[in-house]
């Protein structure tokens, strides 16, 4: 079983269960409060063997991509994410764990990412702009999806990263943001969602994304 | 399209915030989760806590705050003051922390920026540069000299030079401090930054001198500072967030409001 984390003055349990993955790369306190705040029960799992039973996992973003693959292998995270999603669990990678869906990353060339998403990782090309993208730009819708529920075009949200993810099945970009050029922020195929910026950083629209996905 | 960073920072000392004004809205201004709600609910877009604790046995006070911050607001924040290892860096992060900023260690030790942005990721390795004016000198090159142990030792290093280094290494972002400009009131170090900005492709936060709405202007525009820093201004309420970003958004600066 994972460590239940409750505090004071969190909602009462919608009976929404959220399994957050820890790979030991990175804090996941923000994801784990602003989850708890909509009523899930929030698990974090360290371990394939920590992992009882959950409707949904978020495996948040931090590190870097090939120590983060690595870490997910030695734990049989890898594993249980993948027979967890094609059972249909709904699942959520955020940034690093948006990255990990794919095949592979220029962060890490030669390290395999989980390949639930075909397609790759690619830096930013310096060109004109700064890298690391940091900061708060917009998300321009590609039409409707529930994880944009009540969510207006062109939010703005917190990004910090070097790297976004480059799928070969384009349609299933659901907002793009531009930076240089336009690149995918959120994607959506099937019961996998993966988000580039930080929603539990992003305030109230942060919040927002964060609840959808909860009330899926 | 990408917006400038208006980035309020708070010094921290064994685990209070200095300088704390009370004002009305907060029950305790030496609280920094209550200051960070605060700055959250003015428009921040990001903050940054120093560390300014002397004694290195109560350096896991700051971890606790880190913590505490995290768990109670949903925006970005820097921690930096004191850290000296990849285990502070990880410690820090894994508290709650998104970026970490480092200062002396990097300069004494180099290599610990490219093994952390190697672990971490370059986007939360923030280098701290404080840079002072060199006295026009027969035989030196013009220029900013970098300091060391918040600005009190030089180390004859140039620090455009460092700063280079810093970002091939790994760094990801630069927080500048001009030890000219710092407390003057008189605006940023518009030369200083522009030379910064304009050496590297990593962003740089400009830090020292804001005194009034147009050096915020000038240092974003004519400085080309991706983010601008200001500490007692803001904390003395002598200018809000919002009115800050209100006059840059009416001057055609893209700010979040």
């Amino acid at each position: 079983m994972g460590t239940l984390h409750k505090t004071k003055g969190d909602q009462i349990s919608n009976g929404v269960k959220i399994a957050v993955i820890d790979y030991g790369m990175g804090n996941l306190g923000s994801v784990v409060k602003a989850c708890n705040s909509f009523g899930a029960d929030t698990r974090i799992i360290v371990n394939a063997q920590d992992f009882d039973t959950a409707d949904k996992i978020i495996l948040p973003g931090v590190g870097a991509f090939g120590d983060a693959a690595t870490e997910l292998k030695k734990r049989s995270l890898d594993k249980l994410i993948k027979d967890k999603i094609k059972q249909g669990l709904l699942f959520l990678g955020i940034c690093l764990g948006m990255h990990l869906l794919l095949d592979s990353s220029q962060e890490a060339p030669g390290e395999a990412g989980l390949g639930l998403i075909p397609g790759q990782v690619v830096r930013f090309k310096d060109e004109g702009i700064k890298v690391p993208h940091i900061g708060w730009n917009q998300i321009e819708k590609n039409g409707d999806n529930p994880l944009l529920k009540a969510i207006e075009d062109k939010s703005y949200v917190y990004f910090c990263h070097s790297y976004y993810v480059c799928p070969d099945d384009k349609g299933i970009i659901i907002t793009t943001t531009d930076y240089g050029a336009k690149f995918a922020s959120i994607i959506s195929k099937d019961n996998i969602f993966g988000i580039q910026f930080h929603p539990e950083k992003s305030q109230k629209t942060g919040l927002k994304i964060l609840e959808n996905f909860i009330k899926l | 399209m990408l917006t400038k960073r208006i980035i309020p920072c708070l010094d921290v000392k064994d685990g209070r915030v200095v300088k704390g004004v009370k004002f009305k809205e907060l029950k305790d201004a030496g609280d920094p989760v209550e200051s960070a709600i605060y700055y959250d609910s003015e428009g921040a877009d990001e903050l940054v806590f120093l560390d300014i604790t002397a004694s290195s046995d109560k350096r896991g006070i700051m971890i606790d705050v880190v913590k505490r911050v995290a768990e109670s607001i949903f925006m970005p924040f820097t921690v930096g003051g004191g850290v000296c290892n990849t285990e502070d860096i990880r410690d820090l992060l894994n508290a709650g922390a998104d970026k970490v900023s480092m200062n002396t260690a990097a300069i004494k030790h180099p290599d610990l920026i490219s093994a952390t942005s190697r672990r971490f990721g370059s986007q939360c390795i923030v280098i701290a540069v404080d840079a002072k004016r060199r006295e026009p000198q027969e035989g030196k090159p013009p220029g900013w000299e970098l300091y060391i142990n918040g600005g009190r030792t030089p180390t004859e290093l140039d620090a455009i030079e460092w700063i280079k280094k810093a970002e091939k290494l790994g760094a990801g972002e630069i927080l500048l401090t001009s030890m000219d400009a710092d407390g003057t009131k008189n605006g940023y170090d518009l030369e200083l930054t522009k030379a910064v900005s304009g050496a590297v492709k990593i962003p740089v936060i400009a830090s020292g001198g804001a005194g009034s709405v147009s050096d915020f202007y000038d240092v974003l525009t004519k400085g080309c500072a991706d983010a601008a820093l200001a500490a007692s201004l803001f904390h003395y309420r002598q200018l809000s967030i919002a009115g800050v970003k209100n006059y840059l958004s009416e001057k055609g600066v893209s700010v979040r409001i």
